[in-house]
């Protein structure tokens, strides 16, 4: 099935994502020009290292480990067929023939050299793309539901509204510099798939009695070394209001935010000082002069943004009987229980691609993958994927009839292991491999946990574990089902295990159960806990459930069986 | 050479610094009536609505950039502009530097006193690098979306 084309600049893209106007092109082409001078001035000594990095993180080059890295944005990961080509044209010319899709919905490329960054960025800008603002103390890329507009749960589509978060934060000079970085994040369904409570700042959307939309505004979650999960500071914004109450909130951060420590520098730190009451009185009480004026948002805008995320045109015929297929081939079978989604549209399903595999690191897309799943999406989805927040990729809009066909050519590629959701479905940052802060590394360590879990992972059912390099949580520790964090014992590489943390709507923290272990027992100890589990859960429960039952007790004695565990603060 | 970048009706201007003195807020609320002057300088802590009462008896306000990435300054200048009216000169003074020009003169500020080893010829390209605001600050009031028309027929004007 090959769809036709709406043309443009990027060329080949179709309706259903944010198309540039001569407006939004412009501005990241005068980006692109103004990061050239300003890395010619570094390169040149006119500008000093310390002057030039603001300026490149938040252009999204970072120093790591062994080369400069880009982060590039993919606001509320959606991406075209186009993008993705573009994507694998940058890992391919400038980088070594990969990238890293991140937690954040982003992409990045870890050897990427100073002097070519300008013609990468020119590269994105031509497909309508940038890396503006995902990295510094700023506004960062706006992240939302993978499944937005196409999951059955949903209530209000979160596309429109985070795009318009997008353009008013890009380059908003009285935000320019905050006392550290803030995030995003937007959820229109029933079932919270973004994450939100571990945001700077989060906006549920839902319609009221009277079916208009309003937000429901939680500020202060966040992870790093002082977990705090969102509160909420504002039950019923209309959305008109939500750039103006967007400012109040950034405001208040700006002003009174802490600047003498890095770690009590987030949102979360002054929320937690004022409290949530009076917090909430600072913002209101500067909102009165901002509400209704005019950053107040118009319907016109509304409408006008709302109009690129239309339904693509769906097929009548879509639906097909699967149940022979499914008999003849068990994998097939499998795959469809894990990694198929339920979609709002009869016949259609969302289709998640597997980018955990063995002896590959979990969310790395090599450019021959990334222009591969160009084509399915061209085939088979309208011309569109989405990334994960759990570095996967997503086919938002497939045809039931196309199911069989689909899985054929995605297990050719090594996308469709059926694991979505499951103990090998493993959230991981890039640890000491890559990153300059790491205390240990990731993912080899992702890798033995998979080697171990995975002959019983089908028999475990939903596991979300999470692993971060360091306290800097960037892949999510404190909210996994199981969470792992490296910590550095006298230039060693140790881990600690939590267990209970959760980031959907009943979203928790979860709890260190002990001391930390060597790298080569992790996967025992975690095996451990899966074996816990089994022997204790009741009908129906999934391993969360369990946890949440039975209490971090029973966890901390199957983690040290020999020994009583003695707490460690590290 | 640095120097001191003006805001005029032509566009900014480049002049030798003016030596002009500010007074910390805190000196000059303490000092008596007669001897304040007309010209107080902000550090980022200081409260702006503490100055609204004194308004009238200013010609200048400065506020101070401890580095280039402290944003409170940002903030400060935005409700000096919108909150409290000032409409007389507002300085950018301490780590003043070519790339947050631009962000500042969104936010209100009208004189920078670039720092030291900025080449100020150089810094008068800063102001017009970007081409599209999206978001209303003090300079433009008007978010782009209010204003898009406009804004597309002026960019098609100067492709053209
Ligand atoms: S969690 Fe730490 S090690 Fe992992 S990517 Fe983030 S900063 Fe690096």
């Amino acid at each position: 099935m090959r769809l036709p084309c709406m043309g443009g600049a990027g060329g080949g893209y179709l309706k259903g994502m944010y198309r540039y106007d001569a407006l939004d092109r412009r501005l990241v082409e005068d980006r692109v020009a103004q990061f050239r001078d300003q890395t010619a001035r570094y390169l040149a000594g006119k500008l000093s290292a310390d002057d030039y990095k603001p300026l490149r993180l938040q252009n999204g080059l970072y120093e790591q480990r062994h080369a400069p890295m880009l982060r590039v944005a993919i606001p509320y990961g959606m991406l075209s067929t186009a993008q993705l080509r573009v994507l694998a044209e940058i890992a391919r010319r400038y980088d070594r023939g990969y990238g890293h899709f991140t937690t954040r919905q982003n992409i990045q490329y870890n050897w990427v050299k100073i002097e070519e960054t300008p013609d990468i960025l020119a590269l994105l800008a031509g497909a309508e793309m940038h890396a503006i603002q995902t990295s510094g103390n700023c506004v960062r890329n706006v992240t939302t539901d993978h499944f937005a507009g196409i999951a059955p749960d949903e209530e209000v589509d979160p596309r429109p509204y985070s795009e318009l978060m997008r353009q008013w934060s890009t380059l908003n000079p009285e935000f320019a510099h905050l006392p550290r970085k803030f995030k995003v994040a937007f959820n229109g369904a029933r079932e919270d798939r973004a994450a939100t409570s571990v945001h700077d700042l989060a906006f549920d959307l839902y319609k009221n009695a009277a079916g208009e939309v309003r937000l429901r505004v939680k500020v202060g979650g966040g992870q790093g070394r002082t977990p705090r999960l969102a509160v909420t500071i504002r039950e019923d914004l209309p959305w008109q209001e939500m750039l103006n109450y967007t400012e109040a909130v950034l405001r208040a951060y700006n002003r009174w935010g802490r600047r003498d420590n890095l770690y009590k520098a987030r949102i979360k730190i002054l929320v937690e000082a004022l409290g949530p009451e009076k917090f909430a009185h600072e913002v209101d009480a500067d909102f009165v002069y901002l509400e209704g004026g005019a950053g107040t948002l118009t319907q016109e805008e509304l409408d006008r943004v709302s109009s690129f995320f239309v339904d693509p045109p769906y097929a009548g015929d879509a639906d097909a009987d699967l149940s022979n297929a499914r008999a003849r081939h068990p994998r097939f079978a499998e795959w469809l229980d894990r990694n198929v989604a339920a979609h709002k549209r009869p016949g259609y399903a969302a289709v998640t691609l597997s980018f955990k595999r063995a002896g590959i690191a979990p969310g790395d897309a090599t450019a021959e993958q990334l222009d591969a799943v160009a084509d399915l999406a061209e085939r088979y989805s309208f011309g569109e994927a989405r990334v994960t927040h759990y570095q996967n990729l997503v086919l938002s809009d497939v045809a039931q009839r196309d199911l069989f066909e689909l899985w054929l050519a995605a297990d050719a590629l090594g996308l469709a292991e059926a694991n979505i959701g499951l103990a090998t479905d493993m959230i991981t940052c890039p640890g000491g491999d890559f990153c300059a802060l790491a205390n240990a590394r990731s993912i080899p360590l992702a890798e033995t946990i998979r080697a171990r879990l995975a002959p019983i992972e089908n028999e475990i059912g939903d596991l979300a574990i999470k692993i971060s390099g360091c306290i800097n949580s960037c892949g999510h520790h404190h909210v996994g089902h199981i969470g792992v964090l490296g910590v550095d014992k006298n230039g060693e590489e140790w881990y600690q295990v939590l267990v209970g943390g959760r980031s959907d709507t009943e979203s928790a923290l979860g709890q260190i159960l002990g001391k930390s272990v060597a790298a080569e027992e992790v996967a025992s100890l975690i095996e451990r806990l899966a074996q816990l589990y089994l022997r204790e859960r009741r009908r129906g429960e999934r391993f969360i459930d369990t946890a949440q039952r039975l209490g971090v007790e029973p966890f901390k004695a199957a983690a040290y069986p020999a020994s009583k565990p003695a707490l460690e603060t590290a | 050479m640095s120097g001191l970048i003006r805001f005029t009706p032509q566009g900014p201007v480049l002049a030798e610094k003016d030596g002009r003195v500010f007074t910390r807020f805190a000196d000059w609320l303490a000092a008596p009536v007669e001897a304040r002057g007309g010209a107080v300088v902000l550090a980022p802590t200081d409260d702006p609505a503490a100055l609204d009462e004194h308004l009238s008896s200013l010609s200048a306000i400065a506020i101070e950039f401890p580095k280039p990435t402290d944003g409170r300054g940002f903030s400060i200048a935005t409700l000096l502009r919108t909150r409290l009216g000032w409409t007389g000169e507002l300085r950018a003074v301490g780590a003043v530097a070519y790339d947050q020009l631009a962000f500042m003169a969104r936010c209100g500020f009208d004189v920078f006193d670039l720092r030291e080893e900025e080449d100020g010829t150089a810094c008068l390209r800063a102001f017009s690098e970007i081409g599209v605001l999206y978001q209303g600050a003090v300079d433009q009031k008007l978010p782009l979306f209010r204003r898009r028309a406009q804004a597309l027929a002026a960019i098609a004007e100067r492709d053209a």
